[in-house]
């Protein structure tokens, strides 16, 4: 059957001009790139975080240590996260109304209701992923009290949004609950 | 089937191996009697000078992996075990460290002399684009391979480099972690860039098969930048051609083994002296010296997404310079105008190397600027304007019969020493 | 006109090497000393060397460690097979015993030195929070190298009133910021040289960046010794290329 089809092909169409050596044709590429793809998929799959790195999505940090006016870092997905115990003033300055934010967002939108004085945010900086420095009350916090990205001079402000600087966004609030009054569970 | 093919050589065994596989045939034809334009001057030795340092590179990273450990708690001790206790282990290293720098180098001057006499021009547009190629896959081969030692520069320069790709909208965050295998650049990372910094190169392998063949269909440009009369414009490849890149080759190894032996670190950074540590940020983040512009590129940018579009493009661009060139002659020997302006883009390049050394601050930012702005304008607009407005001097008739004022008849013997002032 | 671009290019080479190198340029320049070890043809001064592990040994190593380093390192500044070994045999190394419970041994040349602390944390701990920072490599780890390591280790003095220091920090003239977190580590006589040199702070700074830079560097006398003959060859075989080169072209028309 087949080699009669190719006879034909070669010169008349049949019918509606689609011989089934096209159709056929057709079925079998289509059948190739899927089987292609299928295999490949594995493959670009693998390079994604394996279960071993998934298992490591979650942990749970005690705040009592944590004095106020001060932060400490810990690693969660290996990414330092910075929790901070602000003090009453810091928190005053987050909620006081910014203008002209590059990366609009609210003190309140930023911290767990009834607990305002602890802040928590990925302690990675939005431009290219350094560690801003801040967390120890020497270290240079910038103009806006918060956090001072070494690298490029991004300034980020008490509520962990970035006030000046290359920065495109603010320090990102990880997934995170209170489990008690003094521990929270990020992940 | 085909018959036999009917080989020349003298030499029974190669005789006999040409008979079936016709590959010292094909070596004479390249490299043996090839007609070559018989007025190179040194600036033809530099893409030899690159071959013979990819083959440079290949070789000592293959015995480095034999002791190179590819994981982030044991790869920082597994390559001062290279320098301290290897036997040649420091030799074979710094050959290696410092061979990247000078591969770079060979191959941007390479670059420059392909755009200062036209190389690039038809009908070499496809051996331009390969060479194109070639240079995205050193980039791309040069930072896994600084990444390996996993020193501080390593794991930052890593960290920032793939955050560029965070910049791209909806896809770009998990293109970065699947680029991680993880939520930072961590010990996946590094395994699969040591993966991928021993696959590129002999990818690169390919492609240069594949420019060096594309060379040999379209045969090369020369200084004066006119087709090949005939065969009294060429010489054969071998001795001429051979002898005078082994000239450029001893130079260029003496400069090489110069910085291998006496300033080994000297193109390298202090901070890459100290284990990686995701905790702590370097003062500043430098790449390498040859990727210094296009870093400044990224910064001079305000945007995030603009800086990456912008330093991707400004590779990008040379894709297309072939068509982006309007004028008739290839070399800028006979185009009175346009050389100046190739001039300042030389300088704009060391510019904004320099920039790219330094923190984005006072004078640097406007330097930034204005290089990036000449950068682009350069290839956008003056490459294309010029061509169409300048007027070219007139091209000699033949390579063997120049019609330059100083150049007609045989030169004095002593004219051979210095090839580059001729040209 | 090539020869112009050239030279642009040449500039443009050696303007991008200068900048690329002393990008975090002190803020305070750093004064040069003359280096046993500098130049083309240095070679540790061993006397000096080993001054200089005498100060390690007594004074740095109580916080800093030299993870890199092995006891059979010392043979590069001319301790002998014996010396080694009783340096070695002086420490007591961690190790696990027949019965699989920790013990601590005698140590050998084939062991690395020993680290003052169990691990970061225990240094960053014990040390007001700044872990001091291991020494194998502090001259390739440093911008300025043996000269930033002097310097630092003389650049101690009472920070001027216009300064705040933070608590339990020191004025040093040279290091970035100028607080650092070690207090003066030298003092006038601090170690007794059994060859008699006078201990002066000066001394002992430069007998341990010696020392250091041996440590950091233990290939250097072989890599410059194989250097000059490397750099020599390829040298000479331009000139025999260049030769042949003439008189393969000699009968070309060019």
């Amino acid at each position: 059957m087949a080699e009669s089809t190719t006879a034909t092909a070669h010169g008349s169409h049949d019918g509606d001009g689609v011989t089934k050596r096209d159709f056929l044709t057709l079925v079998a590429g289509a059948g190739a790139a899927v089987g292609a793809g299928a295999m490949a998929w594995p493959l670009i799959d693998s390079m994604n975080p394996s279960k071993d790195v998934l298992a490591l999505s979650s942990i749970e940090v005690d705040l009592k240590p944590i004095q106020a006016g001060q932060a400490i870092t810990t690693m969660w997905r290996g990414k330092p996260v910075f929790v901070r115990n602000r003090t009453a003033e810091e928190i005053k300055a987050a909620q006081a109304e910014a203008k002209g934010l590059a990366d609009p967002a609210t003190d309140a939108e930023r911290v767990k209701p009834g607990k305002e004085q602890w802040l928590v945010v990925v302690g990675i900086c939005t431009h290219l992923g350094c560690v801003p420095v801040g967390n120890r009350p020497s270290d240079q916090r910038g103009e806006y009290g918060g956090w001072f990205c070494p690298c490029h001079g991004s300034q980020y402000d008490t509520s962990g949004r970035v006030r000046h600087g290359p920065a495109p966004a603010n320090l990102p609030v990880p997934p995170y609950a209170f489990l008690s009054d003094t521990k929270i569970k990020i992940g | 089937m085909a018959g036999l093919h009917k080989s020349d050589f003298e030499n029974p065994v190669i005789n006999w191996i040409d008979t079936r596989l016709p590959i010292f045939t094909m070596l004479q034809k390249e490299y043996g009697v090839f007609p070559t334009p018989k007025n190179f001057n040194y600036f033809w030795n530099f893409g030899a000078l690159a071959m013979v340092t990819l083959m440079i590179m290949i070789a000592t990273g293959i015995f480095l992996a034999m002791n190179y450990t590819a994981h982030t708690s044991m790869a920082f001790d597994s390559v001062q075990r290279i320098m301290r206790d290897v036997n040649y282990g420091w030799l074979i290293r710094y050959v290696h460290a410092n061979g990247a720098s000078m591969f770079f180098l060979v191959t941007y001057i390479h670059i420059f002399r392909g755009m200062y006499y036209g190389s690039y021009k038809a009908p070499r547009e496809l051996l331009w684009i390969l060479g194109v190629v070639i240079l995205l896959i050193m980039m791309a081969t040069a930072f896994f391979g600084y990444v390996l030692p996993w020193g501080q520069m390593s794991y930052w320069g890593a960290t920032v480099i793939t955050n560029l790709f965070s910049a791209i909208p909806i896809v770009g965050e998990p293109i970065v972690t699947w680029l991680w295998g993880g939520f930072s650049v961590a010990n996946p990372t590094l395994n699969r860039f040591f993966s991928l910094h021993y696959l590129l190169p002999f990818v690169l392998i390919g492609i240069v098969f594949l420019h060096v063949a594309a060379l040999h269909v379209t045969g090369s440009n020369n200084p004066l930048g006119i087709d090949v009369k005939g065969p009294q414009d060429t010489l054969p490849f071998h001795p001429y051609y051979t002898v005078k890149d082994s000239v450029g080759l001893c130079l260029f190894l003496a400069i090489f083994a110069f910085f291998v032996f006496f300033a080994p670190n000297f193109f390298g950074a202090a901070d890459n002296e100290i284990p990686a540590n995701p905790l702590v940020t370097p003062a500043e983040i430098v790449p390498e010296w040859y990727l210094l512009p296009f870093y400044a590129i990224l910064r001079s940018v305000p945007s995030k997404l603009g800086g990456v579009l912008m330093m991707f493009g400004s590779i990008g661009l040379l894709f297309v310079v072939p068509w982006l060139d309007t004028s008739p002659v290839r070399s800028c020997k006979f185009r009175p105008v346009y050389r100046w302006f190739l001039g300042l883009l030389v300088i704009a390049c060391v510019v904004l190397g320099a920039v790219g050394a330094h923190r984005p601050e006072g004078i640097w930012v406007l330097l930034g600027r204005l290089g990036t702005i000449y950068y682009f304008l350069h290839f956008l607009v003056i490459l294309p304007v010029v061509g169409k407005l300048e007027r070219p001097l007139p091209l000699p008739e033949s390579i063997s019969k120049p019609v330059l004022p100083r150049g007609g008849g045989p030169l004095p013997a002593g004219a051979a020493a210095k090839p580059m002032e001729k040209a | 006109m090539m020869r112009w671009v050239s030279l642009a290019a040449a500039a443009a080479l050696v303007s991008s090497l200068a900048v690329s190198a002393p990008v975090q340029a002190q803020e305070t320049s750093l004064p040069r000393q003359n280096w046993s070890f500098a130049g083309p043809f240095g070679t540790f001064d061993r006397a000096a060397a080993q001054r200089g592990f005498q100060v390690y040994k007594e004074v740095c190593s109580t916080c800093h460690s030299m993870k890199l380093a092995y006891f059979r390192d010392l043979e590069g500044i001319g301790l002998s097979e014996e010396q080694i070994k009783a340096v070695a045999a002086s420490v007591t190394l961690p190790d696990i015993g027949d019965d699989g419970a920790p013990i601590e041994r005698p140590g050998l040349p084939a062991d690395h030195f020993r680290s003052p602390f169990a691990n970061e944390k225990a240094a960053r701990a014990a040390n007001n929070g700044a872990a001091p920072p291991d020494l194998s490599l502090i001259i390739k780890a440093r911008d300025g190298g043996a000269d930033y390591l002097y310097a630092l280790l003389t650049g101690f003095s009472t920070a001027p009133a216009t300064m705040k220091m933070g608590d339990g920090m020191n004025y040093n003239k040279y290091f970035a910021g100028n607080q650092i977190g070690m207090v003066a580590p030298l003092s006038e006589g601090r170690v007794e040289y059994a060859d008699g040199t006078p201990a002066s702070v000066n001394q002992m700074a430069k007998d341990v960046t010696t020392f250091l830079a041996y440590i950091s560097e233990p290939e250097t006398e072989m890599r410059k010794a194989l250097g000059v003959k490397v750099v020599l060859f390829f040298l000479l075989m331009t000139g025999v290329t260049y030769a042949v080169k003439r008189k393969v072209w000699a009968d070309v028309d060019h």
